[in-house]
């Protein structure tokens, strides 16, 4: 089966699918729960090597559980039920045999929030080096890693100072140095800026056009200028209330600029052109 | 207080107005009577130390720092020295912290990072916190009844294969030290427990989040991030539970032996400040009351340090590293 007559089967045709051969990971969603709750529905999602990814939609749409389904994140809410797969490099990260711990050591992550651990600015960037046992040369790789993230300047003389006491901003990038310190394949970003102010926005969007380079990122954001900004590819996500709850789903994804300036579907319309949120 | 109301501005048809005298009145005595419940409880202290000071000073006179390093304690020859009680005090209170402080905050990691459904780990800390019910009296008699004949045929095994380690020095005969520090760890646990649930409680979820996000083990999550994240208050726990085991004092006049000696052995019977205080002031004459008070003086010396140095070591634990939530 190729890439288009499977997104076609989960109702999300794309006539711009890319080649196989250049997706890192395919979402294949059936079904989500939380609980009893039908949270998204058959939605294809493929992530395409080097690409920026962007997730957008309503609130309520589903794609952040979708982006956390990518590494298995929302393994942490007890009620969370996934059916389908999601195929990393060929494996499915959902299969019994597949260890989430593993996962997450590829597949990085930064959230919402800001979250640096309550310790130095040092061991936060060396935490999953240490974490996965790196004996070589630490302080190189924590240097690279916040030079990476566009903080080495601001930091690099309060190395020993608590990550906490940065702003929110620099917090936001420190938490970025962390994930690409030890270089994972894919950064999934649930809405990394929706806590900065638009100066510390625009630095982070500039470090994901950089990363890109290197790394394969999914970016959830709010902000349909900064998808427009920063995304290769869009993914628009709309909330499906016919069922009499509300469940997200895949209504198109293409490269940005045709989801912006010449969508598919009526919805993705609406949705760009402001008329809901 | 400000008392410019903005008359001059035609408020005609609003319902906003400045609050009325009740209203100000109100808040200047509320705020009256939070001054004065704390300053009282800051004169209560103060009086209790002048107080016991007052009433210890013959004694201070009479044998000076002397009481602090002199091991005998006998009315007829009227020769009084403590420094068994203090020994005993830190030793027992030590060990107990150590033993319930391993069990209460591996209880509090077992109640808190998913191991158990909520509503099991709420039942499970109602449970351990109904330990801190249980009356003193009932826990010394508890040590002598059930505990001492347990922990007999171990306790001089060990002393029989192992007598040649310190800690092992001596027969389990009766009450002692080990029995005594096993009750008073029992005893500390439900305040170690709970206060350190309450620290790891208040790591926000999204600490959580950034560790198994980095691909941590739970362990590793727990060890790595979570202990130390709740590092200032487990800590907190630990101080207060060792204080709580400092002036404890039925169950251990039951269960140390009341007797004057230093020795490192677990199974040695021993003695504490406030075992001493409890068991001899019943009936001490004149001389003895006093040389009571001196050993009354040095055990709130000795629990008002360590809260302070406890304090101390949180806040500055909680500076370095702890911003707010």
């Amino acid at each position: 089966m190729n890439a288009t007559a499977e997104m076609t089967a989960a109702g999300a045709a794309s006539a711009n699918a890319p080649a196989r051969n250049n997706i890192v990971m395919d979402c294949q969603i059936d079904k989500v729960f939380y609980g009893d709750f039908l949270a998204v529905r058959a939605s294809t999602v493929p992530i395409e090597k080097n690409k920026i990814t962007g997730f957008i939609g309503p609130s309520g749409c589903g794609k952040s559980t979708v982006l956390r389904s990518l590494n298995r994140m929302n393994d942490l809410i007890p009620i969370f039920r996934f059916e389908g797969k999601v195929t990393y490099h060929g494996q499915d990260i959902y299969d019994k045999k597949v260890d989430p711990v593993v996962v997450r050591r590829y597949i990085g992550m930064v959230f919402q929030q800001p979250n640096p651990f309550a310790m130095s600015i040092y061991d936060n960037v060396a935490f999953g080096l240490r974490l996965n046992g790196f004996k070589g040369n630490l302080d190189e790789r924590v240097e690279k890693a916040l030079k990476g993230a566009a903080c080495w300047n601001e930091v690099k003389d309060k190395l020993k100072n608590s990550g906490l006491s940065l702003s929110g901003g620099q917090q936001q990038r420190l938490c970025i140095a962390r994930a690409i310190a030890t270089e994972p394949d894919v950064l999934l970003m649930d809405e990394p800026c929706s806590a900065l102010d638009p100066i510390a926005t625009r630095r982070v969007e500039e470090l994901m056009l950089e990363l890109k380079e290197k790394y394969t990122i999914a970016l959830v954001t709010h902000n349909m200028q900064q998808a427009t900004r920063v995304a290769d590819t869009t993914a628009f996500f709309g909330v499906d209330i016919s069922q009499g709850s509300r469940t997200g789903y895949l209504v198109e994804m293409g490269p940005t600029r045709q989801i912006f300036e010449d969508p598919r579907e009526k919805l993705t319309g609406e949705y760009v052109r402001g008329e809901f949120s | 207080m400000a008392s410019h109301h903005f008359d001059h501005v035609d408020r005609s048809g609003s319902v906003s107005g400045p609050p009325s005298a009740g209203d100000y009145a109100f808040d200047r005595g509320f705020r009256g009577i939070a001054w004065l419940s704390a300053a009282f409880i800051l004169a209560l202290v103060v009086y209790i130390v002048i107080e016991i000071g007052g009433k210890a000073l013959p004694a201070f006179s009479e044998y000076g720092f002397g009481f602090l390093t002199s091991t005998t304690w006998n009315v007829q020859t009227g020769q009084f020295g403590i420094l068994p009680e203090i020994w005993g005090t830190l030793y027992s209170s030590l060990l107990a912290l150590i033993i319930g402080g391993v069990f209460g905050v591996a209880i509090a990691i077992f109640l808190t990072q998913d191991f158990l459904h909520g509503h099991l780990a709420a039942v499970f800390r109602t449970i351990i916190e109904l330990l801190a019910a249980i009356p003193s009296v009932v826990y010394g008699l508890w040590g002598i009844y059930v505990l001492i004949p347990l922990l007999r045929p171990l306790a001089n095994w060990l002393h029989g294969e192992f007598g040649f380690i310190p800690f092992f020095g001596t027969s389990l005969s009766g009450p002692g030290l080990g029995p005594a520090a096993l009750v008073l760890a029992i005893m500390i646990l439900p305040t170690v427990a709970s206060i350190s649930v309450d620290a790891l409680h208040q790591v926000p979820y999204k600490v959580k989040e950034a560790a198994y996000g980095m691909g941590t083990t739970r362990w590793e999550a727990i060890l790595k991030v979570m202990l130390p994240t709740a590092g200032s208050g487990i800590l907190a726990a630990l101080v207060l539970g060792f204080g709580r085991a400092l002036g404890e004092t039925m169950a251990l006049a039951m269960l140390i032996g009341n007797s004057n000696q230093i020795s490192l052995s677990l199974f040695s019977p021993a003695n504490t400040l406030a075992a001493l205080l409890a068991s001899s002031f019943p009936e001490a004459g004149p001389v003895e009351v006093r040389a009571l008070m001196y050993a009354a003086l040095v055990l709130l010396a000795i629990t008002l340090i360590v809260n302070a140095i406890g304090l101390a070591v949180m806040k500055f634990a909680t500076r370095k590293f702890e911003a707010e939530r």
